[in-house]
């Protein structure tokens, strides 16, 4: 047996619509398979998993808080993406804008002001934009690879943070504990709705940021540069756009992003800083921009459904007692099938059964 | 033994999984196929060679399960990127993402079980010359087979018939098509052995390096390994050299870390992942250079026409 590939003489519409859905759908039966090899009833671990998060509005709460940092990075690597520009340390840029945002709140503590968020967001933006520049300029003027450099600066990211939070900014009342102090009210992400749950405005950034990325990529010259100097760096530089400040822009953008996800996370989810602030927010958001089809519409809702898998994961945790873990390998499966059913809009696939060859091949 | 001797043998165990690992995917690279999951075929080499020593009560059998395991693992990114044409960048992600979630859902029932460690194994005569003797001819037989591996991928990319296919292949896919070699086949090889290459690295990890199961054990170090085969400029000495290097380091900041420099344990666990980045700084800002090094059809897809 052989699978044997046609290039499509046309991109096929119909399919690139389907295609995400496709690979969901296959992901849920995958999902079933293993949970009945872990001993579970699928039926019921599914509804478990996927249902009944969705069933409460406590719970849609939390859906929105988990959804909002996967949305706001993943709008930024979709323009990276795009623009063929492949930062993968998001995580590292998430964590430092966590950091630089909470400057204020807990090295002047005593200030009261309503200047204190909007300075601690712009600050977090700024971080995650700049630690961002790093891969950026070693690319644009080094030539190194973007996708090594971006993503050992996660874990310097992530020592340096936990460098942080046992020494200098260690809360000197939290009993040792490797926690800084708690953030002042005036330093917290406001909920949008609070007598019902706790989602904060960053899922309202979240969707800001799409909307307005959707319209740069759809009728702006600059998405139209994204696109072009993604799909051929020739094309890009006869029609006069600069590869190098597309490198530029595209991981500063995203990295300005991931911060601001970041200063959102510490300050309206957690109220500290801690050494854990992430469950790998910054690394499933790729997952997020492939699911959207690297369309920031598209990213909103790829965003819900992934931010599902982590609520699945807690809710099946104690109801149906699976480890957490299901969680990751639901999220690397989606990404999976999610590629290979891409396939399908390129090509026509046909499988041979015959054992005979075709042609010279 | 002295401090030297004890240095010494800290730095092979920390260099070697680098070593193998970088050496299977610099096969994978010379055959044109990017595979950016080394992490996480590593972390599934780690886990399954744990289990199966476990299961099997030696450490042998745990070696074969875990290059069993970087193996079909990888099969896994050969389907997708090789008979589907997925983007390769991409795919390979997908596979460490994976791989770093089932390892730790296949780990779950050994987190703090004591692990079986590799014994060491003594080749006589040899062992008995003064400081080399004990470092190199005292070990574990994962080390012995890094070595071995280095002379084997060397002489098998460039004195032998196959290794000249597969760099040509590499090279130029297209050509290699017309000249009747079959890509396909030879890319799923390659692919298949850098996987195996990974697997026996996590093996190394969780029976010789520290021998236990402990999730995300791997620690980037797969992706150091990628670092290094750009480092090497797809050469398996200069892999071979690079792995030791970095394995010097890595060893160093822990010897810094005991001895108390001043310097905050935290900025010195830092230092494998800046000198990834200065050596890539290092080897890649010279663009001609690099060009020249790179196999030309590198994470280009290919599909026969018909």
């Amino acid at each position: 047996m052989r699978i044997e590939l046609e290039k499509r003489p046309q991109v096929s519409k119909l399919y690139a619509f389907v295609s995400p859905l496709l690979a969901l759908v296959l992901t849920l039966i995958f999902g079933a398979v293993m949970f009945a090899m872990l001993g579970k009833d699928p039926v019921e671990a599914l509804d478990a998993f996927f249902l009944e998060p969705l069933l409460e509005v406590w719970s849609l709460h939390e859906l929105a808080v988990k959804a909002a940092p996967l949305i706001l990075i993943a709008v930024g690597l979709a323009v990276c993406y795009r623009s063929n520009n492949w930062n993968i340390g998001a995580e590292g840029q998430f964590t430092i804008g966590a950091i630089t945002g909470s400057y204020i709140p807990i090295i002047f503590y005593d200030w009261h002001s309503p200047l204190v968020l909007p300075l601690m967001l712009i600050l977090g933006a700024l971080g995650g934009a700049l630690f961002a520049a790093v891969p950026a300029l070693l690319k644009a003027h080094f030539n190194t690879n973007e996708i090594l450099t971006s993503l050992m600066l996660v874990y310097t990211a992530q020592l340096f943070l936990d460098w942080l939070i046992r020494g200098a900014w260690r809360d000197p009342k939290g009993f040792n504990f490797p926690v800084s102090r708690d953030f002042a009210p005036e330093a917290i992400v406001p909920a949008i709705w609070e007598e019902s749950g706790r989602a904060h405005w960053a899922f309202i950034f979240a969707i800001i940021a799409a909307v307005l990325v959707w319209f740069m990529m759809r009728f702006t010259l600059k998405g139209f540069e994204i696109v072009v100097l993604g799909q051929s760096e020739r094309a890009g530089r006869f029609a006069g756009f600069s590869s190098k400040k597309m490198i530029w822009f595209s991981f500063v953008f995203s990295g300005a992003l991931a911060g601001l996800a970041g200063i959102c996370e510490v300050s309206g989810s957690i109220g500290h800083l801690q050494p854990a602030i992430s469950p790998g927010y910054g690394f499933t958001a790729i997952i997020v921009a492939f699911l959207g089809r690297l369309n920031p519409l598209g990213i909103i809702a790829s965003g819900l459904v992934l931010a599902l898998t982590y609520l699945g994961g807690e809710a099946a945790q104690l109801s149906i007692g699976v480890s957490d873990k299901v969680t990751r390998v639901f999220q690397g499966l989606i990404l999976f099938f999610v590629l290979s059913c891409d396939t399908l809009i390129y090509y026509k696939i046909r499988i041979v059964w015959s054992r005979v060859r075709g042609g010279a091949a | 033994m002295s401090i030297f001797e004890a240095i010494l043998l800290t730095v092979i165990t920390a260099s070697t999984p680098l070593v193998i690992a970088a050496l299977g995917e610099l096969v994978t690279e010379r055959s044109g196929v990017l595979n950016l999951g080394v992490e996480g075929m590593m972390i599934m080499g780690a886990v399954a060679a744990f289990a199966g020593a476990q299961i099997s009560g030696s450490p042998y059998v745990g070696i074969i399960c875990g290059i069993a395991a970087g193996a079909l693992f990888s099969l896994l990114f050969a389907f997708l990127t090789l008979t589907l044409v997925a983007n390769q960048v991409a795919t390979g992600l997908a596979l460490t993402l994976l791989g770093l979630g089932v390892s730790g859902q296949l780990g779950e029932p050994y987190v703090s079980v004591p692990g079986i460690q590799l014994k060491e194994i003594v080749i006589p005569l040899l062992s008995d010359i003064p400081v080399i003797g004990p470092v190199l001819f005292k070990q574990d037989l994962i080390f012995y087979l890094s070595i071995a591996l280095l002379f084997g991928v060397s002489w098998f990319l460039f004195r032998s018939r196959p290794g000249l296919k597969l760099r040509a292949i590499g090279d130029s896919h297209g050509s290699a098509h017309a000249l009747g070699i079959h890509v396909i086949r030879t890319r799923y090889l390659a692919v298949m052995f850098g996987g195996a290459c990974a697997g026996l690295a996590g093996a190394q990890l969780s029976l010789v390096y520290t021998p236990q199961w402990v999730e995300n054990m791997s620690a980037g170090r797969g992706w150091i390994t990628l670092a290094l085969v750009v480092f090497a400029s797809w050469r398996p000495w200069r892999v071979f050299a690079g792995g030791y290097l970095f394995g010097a380091v890595t060893i160093l900041q822990l010897h810094a870390q005991a001895f108390g420099l001043g310097i905050p344990a935290q900025f010195l666990s830092m230092l494998p992942y800046a000198a990834t980045i200065v050596v890539l700084i290092i080897i890649s800002h010279n663009r001609r250079t690099t060009l020249i090094n790179t196999p030309a059809s590198l994470g280009k897809a290919f599909v026969p026409e018909r």
